[in-house]
């Protein structure tokens, strides 16, 4: 792995080209269209950033979806108060859910290990019972955020843009409306800022700062007593992270502009940490890997009934196919939650280091039976790489 | 489930379809212009298929979970009945009616369902999925308020019509009304005003009301309506209390209660929600209280018979409103509840019949129009009269696309003559005592073309 992407250019291009090229890729998988592809691009954005704190410095946050939730309930606001440019909303998201990180962050870094995990949890349990019920005014409680023709939009209003008695309006960036292209500029739009995400990432784990979250991870004591304050550095990393999930949050208002606090329940936080387990923590395409992997069970798998059943095993002989359905169904549909954390135990009982280890092994192993060395083939192995990698986000 | 050929060939057409476009709109997306379509194009056109796709979104899970259940049924007999399957149930006695049971104009009913988890984002990602991908043309469902507004608002964005199903308060066709989304439910204003002149009867003008109101918008809206009312009535409003959705657990909300002076409690709850907070209540011993010199009484304004089923007992003597019920004499139930029965071994719950009802509407206004573009399918709905359908002489009012007709005023039986017979009709309150102007409630429709 280390020899195999040298440069960050390189790592840059492959991604991107896959990322790009997703819409082509899925679409035998049966995920190709724009509200399952901009959840990808969305949620991978929210563990990439995530990995930054859990992957690097080990520190395991259990309320990373209050961050995501601030973000998008801030970009509802800007949306309904001052501009249906979504350009405002992102960077107003962004920047509110780095302040709420700076807050939590500063009072939860008090501790570490299990202490901080609970106390993350604590917070976030706090911000979505005061967007449940208590803050109701600023959120709509259970039934959620949502824009309305009559919202005043003062800066749209400034520059002359009126659109009252036209029913709700869309969001834009620019003039360009996020749901033109059926849709897939929302897609483009998003795997874009997943593409800078990504690199800011890959900047952050190669520079010294992430070295030191790295060192921290490994030994928070011997760093303290070598001299290091390393609450900064954590607090940063936090905050940094933080801001992906505020950044995903107002993405998604951006792409569908409803804001709800179920966004900022416990399971969501949860399910950022699955993803990064499941993908492989600390990697830096793991993260992004999982989530991938996670939405297209909860989208794809969760929507199969008996009949498409059918249609998948219906080469079989008839007794055949009934047994096959028979078995297959309780896994798909409803029951997608049990094939998910099938999975999930898999991974971690037989590749602890997530789906990117599966990919290092399967690597090794054809390295080891074509016998090659590492200086021949970096160009073949990246290829490999990213069929794999292909290969295991549509499992 | 038997295999469906017609089905596969959808399928494999899509996929191709679906894959030959993308190879040439990802570099040539780029020039796509969004009105360059013919007028009479539109999101998800069938054209030549030999199928048209119905997205029925129900909670499948969470406290509304067997309302989900039961308006999944029903959306399955509809569409047996629009392909001439089955015996036709309300298709023989609904008019006017255009339906042939040849599918709708000519096409086969295809359907494919999804999970609301009676959560916005979810329901949305649902319907999202079934409109984008598999190219559904209408969608119908839900068994919430909140679920509904936020799915409403959707199809509105996204040009496809939405026949809400169990959705009962207000902003559905008030405050958040759509141009795309039409509800045949009745809402908490009609309950409001059908159970205060019952409630006026039965237990007088001098009671303190006890509110519990589940924490969304139509615990709002139907503890609004019902305060508004009541206190016309000369009730006083002790207090309101706002409980969370899927609580379980609502001793430490009924306990305040007892000593509150209160003489009269009512649960804005739905579902499971109504279930434990109404078992609670009663094994509290509310019931038995006197309090002001009077019993002690307890009002379920939504009442619904699978509600009715999970409280058992409970529910013995309890007033409340609901939009249908299977014991309904007129002919349209009588053929529905046969058709159900026979189907599934049990009768309807109302959730069921407005779905039932909603789908078949929508492929009457498509055969009425000719034409599935939902800009005509919209005006044709709008202002459309029809009769036989379980509810009397029903209109579908033009400026908030609300469905006006009879309540029913139902009390939980006290001696039940079977394990369904648990709401007794204690009136059918006519159209014009509920109907009201729709700028009470405001909103805006939006426009016809999006």
């Amino acid at each position: 792995m280390k020899n195999l992407f040298k440069s960050n250019m390189s790592i840059m291009l492959v991604f991107s080209a896959i990322v790009l090229t997703a819409p082509i890729w899925l679409t035998p998988l049966g995920a190709n269209y724009p509200d399952l592809l901009q959840k990808f691009a969305i949620f991978g954005l929210f563990a990439v950033g995530y990995n930054i704190l859990f992957g690097l410095t080990g520190y395991l946050s259990f309320g990373h979806a209050a961050f995501l939730g601030v973000g998008s309930y801030t970009a509802v606001w800007s949306l309904k108060l001052l501009s249906m440019n979504v350009f405002l909303g992102i960077i107003l998201g962004t920047i509110m859910s780095g302040i709420f990180a700076l807050a939590i962050g500063y009072l939860s870094l008090r501790r570490s290990g299990i202490y901080f995990s609970i106390l993350t949890l604590a917070f976030a349990q706090m911000a979505y019972s005061l967007a449940y019920s208590v803050l109701t005014p600023i959120t709509n409680g259970e039934t959620g955020l949502q824009i309305a023709a009559n919202d005043p939009r003062y800066l749209d209003s400034l520059v002359g843009i009126s659109q009252q008695g036209q029913g709700i309006p869309s969001t834009n960036f620019f003039g360009v409306l996020l749901k033109s292209w059926d849709g897939y500029f929302g897609f483009y739009f998003a795997a874009v800022i997943l593409i800078l995400g990504f690199y800011l990432s890959l900047r952050v784990f190669r520079s010294p700062f992430g070295l030191k979250l790295r060192a921290i991870k490994s030994n928070q004591t011997r760093m303290t007593y070598t001299g290091f304050n390393t609450r900064p550095y954590l607090l940063s990393a936090f905050v940094i992270s933080g801001m992906y999930a505020g950044l995903a949050g107002s993405l998604m208002v951006a792409i569908d502009p409803l804001a709800g606090a179920e966004r900022m329940q416990w399971t969501a936080s949860g399910e950022v940490v699955l993803m990064t387990i499941l993908g492989g923590v600390g990697t830096l395409i793991g993260p992004m890997l999982g989530a991938v992997v996670i939405k297209y069970f909860e989208n794809i798998f969760s929507a199969l009934n008996n009949s498409e059943l059918h249609q998948v095993f219906n080469f079989l002989p008839s007794f055949l196919e009934e047994t096959m359905v028979f078995i297959v169904s309780p896994f798909v549909g409803s029951g997608w939650h049990l094939t998910l954390g099938a999975l999930f135990m898999l991974v971690v009982i037989f590749l602890p280091g997530g789906m990117m280890e599966g990919v290092t092994k399967i690597n090794s192993f054809l390295k080891r039976k074509f016998g090659k060395t590492d200086a021949e083939e970096s160009d073949v192995s990246i290829q490999q790489e990213v069929q794999a990698k292909a290969q295991q986000g549509g499992e | 489930m038997k295999k469906n050929d017609t089905n596969k060939s959808r399928r494999t057409f899509l996929k191709t379809a679906t894959a030959s476009s993308i190879a040439a709109t990802a570099p040539a997306s780029m020039f796509y212009i969004k009105d360059a379509f013919a007028a009479e194009d539109f999101r998800n056109n069938p054209k030549d298929s030999k199928t048209v796709t119905l997205g029925f979104n129900v909670p499948q899970s969470g406290a509304y979970a067997d309302e989900g259940a039961d308006e999944l049924r029903a959306f399955k007999l509809a569409v047996k009945h629009l392909n001439g399957e089955g015996d036709g149930g309300m298709m023989n006695t609904m008019k006017p009616s255009m339906l042939k049971g040849n599918g709708i104009l000519g096409k086969k009913v295809a359907y494919v369902t999804g999970d609301t988890q009676t959560k916005s984002d979810a329901a949305r990602a649902s319907a999202k999925r079934m409109i984008e991908k598999d190219g559904a043309l209408m969608i119908s469902g839900g068994s919430s308020s909140g679920v509904a507004i936020a799915v409403q608002g959707l199809c509105q964005e996204m040009g496809t019509i939405f026949m809400a199903g169990l959705t009962h308060s207000n902003d559905t066709t008030g405050k958040d009304k759509r141009r795309y989304g039409f509800r045949h439910f009745f809402n908490t204003e009609m309950s409001g005003a059908s159970l205060g002149p019952v409630l006026e009867k039965e237990y007088g003008n001098e009671r303190t009301a006890y509110h519990l109101t589940a924490d969304y918008t139509w615990g709002w809206s139907q503890q609004g309506s019902i305060k508004k009312y009541t206190e016309e009535l000369g009730w006083k409003t002790k207090a309101a209390v706002k409980t969370p959705v899927g609580a379980g657990d609502f001793s430490q909300f009924i306990t305040p209660v007892l000593n509150s002076g209160a003489d009269v409690l009512v649960l804005n709850h739905y579902g499971k929600d109504m279930v434990n907070s109404l078992t609670q209540a009663v094994q509290f011993g509310l019931r038995d209280k006197q309090v002001n010199g009077k019993d002690f009484q307890i009002v379920v304004p939504l009442f619904s018979r699978l509600m009715a089923q999970g409280a058992g007992d409970n529910i013995k003597g309890i007033l409340g409103s609901t939009n249908w019920n299977w014991s309904l004499k007129d002919a349209g139930s009588q053929a529905f509840v046969k058709s159900f029965g026979k189907e599934y071994g049990n009768p309807p719950s109302q959730a069921a019949h407005t779905c039932y009802v909603q789908t078949l509407l929508y492929a009457n206004a498509c055969e009425m129009a000719g034409t599935f573009y939902p800009p005509e399918v919209i005006k044709t709905l709008e202002g459309y009269k029809f009769d036989g359908m379980g509810n009397g002489a029903t209109e579908y009012r033009a400026e908030d696309h609300q469905c006006f007709k009879d309540v029913l005023v139902v009390r939980g039986n006290e001696k039940p003559s079977s394990q369904f017979d648990l709401l007794e009709v204690v009136q059918e309150v006519p159209r014009a005592q509920v109907e009201y102007d729709a700028s009470l409630l405001g909103g805006e429709l939006g426009p016809y073309k999006v």
